[in-house]
């Protein structure tokens, strides 16, 4: 295989947020939330990057961090090699051009007081302002088409649309403008089993046709196996560990994964029942106060004494995984 | 005399644009000790099912059939009556921890008057009772944080409280309805565990309202597969997911994103739900049926024992040997 070619590259990314502090006198000092901490990881054209972790461990921060929605606190987030943050508002104009988002809830992220033909034309008209009224509409029927909606229900209103339909409208959205990198926000999670395989399977499908790369985030690792590359696991603003599909679900390297893994129902009644579940400990740590060290190790089966001292960045293990755990 | 008996339960509602058969048919028999799941869509009547038995309705809605628990039937009885068994002999778990307790009152005020109620304990024991059941569903410093508020927990926590409450009276029916969809992964493992220990302990019966058919896997002896309001498919775990005979089951397992096994595609259902207040003659998954003929679009299948398997009730047109030869033939 050809070398592939970087897309963007994350390094040692931060979002803190500035919080209240213990009580709500004034003076009391405010204090930090660390939502992302330190993360870095690399894309390649084409490729499809999972990131999981379970509510509050940063991944949706990550993800709006890389668009600038949230501003990262430090680190660099290159594409194609130019830093973004350093951008002006005229580099990111461009920039939103080759990078476009899908959100969780397919009906919150429509406008209800647009039309469809509206809604997944605005990108173009604000884009592209030298194509005339009639090219967009051409554009947004053939998107249309291609997403699996009828043309017919051009000029229909999100709430005339189901869940399923919805997030085809928000993927046409995000998809008239050609972009190189679309970042999915739990793009399946509110959707029904069988609709979710069909978003799923559209997703694939459109990834394959135009030459897509996808940050897919969600917290269902079923679905991110069906639709990734590599995989990033996150815990409480940190990474646990990065790896290549096969080798993450074969070999977990790190605990949180490992735990992460065997916590999910499998639906065969014979597996399901027969196979030991290492349940987590206790509940998940602030973020405001995070444990020293590793910020696993307060629920870690195999914590010892230097986790709480050591905290270590990823590192390669085997060729195809790089995690955090100073153990493996 | 089985637990509990639900003959032919449906649930109409009122709406302004008609009338609204929510749920159809519904029949089971639960004994003590035993596990059953119900698995559909949103908006496959699951939920009502459950929420008719208890008499928790909307204003408008209307149950029919008998669910008769030990003989009496619940449909009919008297609020009072009702009261009298609900959250004592059959309590409920509910699907969001967040807004299914009162974010006014402590914790303790919560569960105590529970126990005040039925079992006309004083508010003293009552609190040393409810300190015990908070220790037996993990909730640590039970005795500090029992007199804090709802959302001073966490959501798994909040869930384990729902938990504790709903077994204060050490129930013989417990009702629960997605007790895990909010939560995440490794909490959905800690409440389930709980849930298993705790029926293995009290000898509950549980009825498991769910989407995730990994939970149902892992929970249930017996499995009801609902859809458009209807009964599809009804038979042992086993059966239901080594021998799905209706193409409705098919279609939902062969839609499921799996890790133990890899496949390129998903096999996707085609379509969406059915509108519930537009619903076809005959069968409901009519439409999005890759099996369906002319028949079924107007003949109403009914909820029969499998040819191929007598312990299974199907409700499909297509005999099962027919159907396979079909999905053989892709």
């Amino acid at each position: 295989m050809a070398e592939k070619k970087l897309l963007l590259s994350v390094r040692d990314v931060k979002v803190h947020f500035k919080v209240k502090g213990n009580n709500d006198w004034p003076w009391t000092a405010k204090r930090t939330l660390k939502a992302v901490d330190g993360v870095s990881f690399d894309l390649y054209e084409g490729e499809t990057l999972g990131v999981v972790g379970e509510s509050g461990c940063g991944k949706s921060t990550l993800s709006r961090a890389i668009l600038n929605l949230i501003p990262a606190t430090d680190g660099e987030i290159l594409w194609m090699g130019k830093d973004l943050r350093k951008g002006s508002d005229k580099d990111w104009l461009h920039v939103r051009k080759d990078i476009q988002m899908i959100f969780q809830d397919p009906l919150a992220s429509l406008n209800p007081r647009m039309t469809i033909a509206q809604i997944i034309g605005e990108p173009l008209r604000v884009h592209r302002p030298e194509l005339s009224p009639d090219d967009i509409m051409k554009r947004v029927r053939a998107m249309m088409v291609k997403v699996g909606l009828r043309e017919q229900m051009i000029n229909r209103y999100p709430h005339e649309f189901s869940g399923g339909q919805c997030q085809r409208i928000g993927i046409a959205r995000a998809l008239i403008l050609e972009p190189k990198l679309i970042i999915c926000d739990e793009p399946v999670s509110a959707l029904d089993v069988s609709i979710q395989a069909q978003i799923i399977n559209l997703l694939k499908e459109l990834q394959r046709e135009m030459g897509l790369s996808l940050i897919f985030i969600a917290h269902d690792l079923a679905v991110v196996k069906h639709i990734s590359d590599r995989i990033l696991v996150m815990y409480l603003g940190r990474e646990m560990e990065l790896a290549e599909k096969y080798a993450l679900y074969d070999k977990p390297a790190h605990p949180y994964t490992q735990a992460l893994l065997s916590a999910i129902p499998i639906p065969d009644p014979k597996l399901e029942r027969n196979k030991t579940i290492q349940i987590l400990q206790g509940d998940l740590p602030s973020p405001i106060n995070p444990p020293s060290g590793c910020v696993f190790r307060t629920r870690c089966p195999k914590a010892v004494d230097r986790c709480a001292k050591e905290e270590i960045k990823l590192h390669a293990v085997t060729a195809a995984t790089q995690t955090s755990c100073l153990l493996v | 005399m089985s637990l509990l008996k639900v003959n032919n339960l449906g649930v109409q509602f009122q709406t302004p644009d008609g009338m609204v058969n929510a749920v159809n048919g519904v029949s089971f028999e639960l004994d003590a000790g035993q596990t059953l799941g119900i698995v559909g869509e949103s908006g496959s009547g699951k939920s009502q099912s459950v929420l008719a038995m208890m008499g928790l309705l909307a204003k408008n809605g209307r149950p029919t059939g008998e669910a008769l628990y030990k003989g009496q039937n619940l449909l009919t009885m008297s609020p009072k009556q009702l009261n009298g068994i609900r959250g004592d002999r059959i309590s409920m778990i509910f699907q969001d921890p967040m807004t299914s307790l009162n974010p006014y009152l402590t914790v303790e005020r919560q569960m105590t008057e529970v126990l005040e109620l039925h079992k006309g304990m004083t508010r003293k024991q009552a609190k040393k009772r409810a300190i015990e059941l908070l220790e037996a569903v993990r909730i640590p410093e039970a005795a500090r944080r029992i007199d804090m508020y709802p959302h001073e927990f966490s959501g798994g926590m909040r869930q384990r409280v729902m938990i504790a409450m709903a077994l204060l009276c050490e129930p013989e029916v417990l009702i629960a309805d997605e007790p895990t969809t909010a939560l995440d992964v490794t909490v959905q493992a800690q409440i389930l565990t709980l849930l298993k220990e705790l029926q293995r302990d009290f000898g509950t019966a549980i009825v498991m309202i769910t989407h995730d058919l990994g939970v149902v896997a892992g929970l249930c002896e017996k499995v009801m597969v609902m859809y458009g309001g209807r009964v599809m498919e009804y038979g042992t775990a086993n059966d239901i997911f080594y021998q799905p005979s209706h193409p409705y089951t098919i279609g939902l397992l062969g839609a499921l994103p799996r890790l133990d096994h890899d496949g390129d595609a998903l096999v996707s259902i085609p379509g969406n739900p059915p509108n519930m207040a537009n619903m076809p003659k005959g069968c409901p998954f009519t439409e999005r049926c890759a099996h369906a003929s002319a028949q079924c679009a107007d003949v109403l299948p009914g909820l029969l024992p499998s040819a191929a398997n007598p312990a299974v009730l199907r409700a499909c047109h297509k005999p099962v040997a027919e159907l396979k030869l079909e999905l053989s033939h892709g």
